[in-house]
């Protein structure tokens, strides 16, 4: 078979069919995945706040506005008998070394930090990407009341990654902005 | 055409990385360490066989001036399946390699494939030209990235095998570099073109 002549109309209709049967094969599998991509980030969601919020029966969920920030924190405030035991807190920041950041992290009642868990970050493989590892666990039961939430170089308690400051950075920023929001939401509730 | 030879010149004739330099931007920014290396050579390799299996069958059917921009959408349409299908049916393989597979619609050596060899050939050398240009170039980013994640962090695929930390700036850019430039030295000296 001949190859097709490069006249205008050739071009254009092959463009168009080539585009449209791409733009549609997309489309075909976008609609197939799209319940179990909802899926998938649904259980990571749960499965962040069993980790961050271990013991709890049920949580009711409410969104804060922080004071400091463009889009609401969400709550998950969990109770075990009818106590509350903590919350966990859908928070992020802005000042990854590729942007945004979302964590889920727990507080006691008291304050006191749990554990987080990463939801979604872009930091780069092996030095940021270390925030979803062992830099971690310094922050567990660490009550930022005592305990600054700035790394050691800004004058806080928190030892960063090596080679990835600005992503421990960027941790302590949504951790700090979790936390005030957090004393802001019991204030009012003791109100 | 000999299909043997066709097959295992992606490995060290023409091997994409050693030998042809082709697709440095993947190869330099995501062999940080062994598993990334090879699971982003595996996905190219999925894409680079499927878009050559198309573009030789639809060779015919496009006109030489508007090629280009056809293999690109070509390409572009099965990284997005490949990004969609990952990220709903295999959460845990997306969430290590889901920043490296957008990467593979700039990745000279899928285009340069179809242009070079899939427009020209039929379906069935094309398939195995793409599967073996894709398995060398996962074999080229695997060893790449074995090499800085052993003198970078002291471990292979995440195994550690000295407990401490590494060389750092092989995981850093200029490592790449550095790793890659000793080890195409190594392989021209091995075959003897210097």
């Amino acid at each position: 078979m001949a190859k097709l002549e490069s006249t205008f109309l050739n071009m254009f209709l092959t463009l168009l069919t080539v585009t449209a049967i791409s733009s549609l094969g997309a489309g075909v599998v976008y609609n197939l995945t799209k319940e179990p991509i909802a899926e998938v980030a649904r259980q990571k969601q749960q499965r962040a706040i069993e980790q961050v919020m271990p013991g709890f029966d049920e949580y009711r969920r409410f969104a804060v506005m922080p004071a400091n920030g463009q889009d609401s924190l969400i709550f998950f405030e969990g109770t075990k008998d009818g106590e509350v035991i903590g919350v966990a807190v859908n928070t992020y920041t802005n000042l990854g070394y590729s942007g945004l950041i979302k964590l889920m992290v727990g507080f006691r009642p008291d304050g006191t930090i749990v554990n987080y868990e990463v939801l979604d970050h872009k930091e780069t493989p092996g030095l940021g990407s270390k925030i979803a590892e062992g830099f971690k666990e310094q922050f567990s039961g660490k009550n930022p009341v005592d305990f600054k939430l700035t790394v050691t170089k800004d004058g806080g308690e928190v030892d960063a990654i090596t080679a990835a400051t600005i992503s421990s950075r960027a941790v302590c920023d949504a951790l700090s902005r979790a936390f005030v929001t957090y004393e802001e939401v019991k204030k009012q509730q003791n109100q | 055409m000999d299909q043997m030879k066709n097959f295992t010149k992606g490995f060290f004739k023409d091997n994409p990385v050693f030998v042809m330099l082709l697709g440095m931007c993947p190869t330099l920014a995501t062999t940080s360490s062994a598993i990334n290396g090879l699971g982003m050579g595996i996905a190219t390799t999925f894409v680079l066989t499927m878009a050559n299996i198309v573009i030789s069958l639809i060779k015919n059917l496009v006109p030489d001036k508007v090629r280009i921009p056809i293999f690109i959408v070509v390409v572009a349409s099965f990284v997005t399946i490949v990004d969609l299908v990952m990220a709903g049916y295999a959460p845990a393989l997306h969430a290590q390699l889901g920043i490296f597979i957008p990467l593979i619609v700039v990745n000279c050596i899928v285009l340069g494939r179809a242009e070079a060899f899939a427009s020209r050939n039929n379906v069935f050398s094309s398939m195995i030209d793409g599967l073996g240009m894709g398995l060398g170039f996962a074999m080229a980013l695997t060893l790449l990235g074995s090499v800085r994640e052993m003198l970078g962090n002291y471990s292979l695929f995440g195994h550690k095998f000295i407990q401490t930390d590494g060389i750092l700036v092989f995981i850093l850019s200029p490592g790449a570099f550095i790793a890659l430039g000793f080890l195409i030295a190594l392989i021209n000296k091995v075959t003897k073109k210097v």
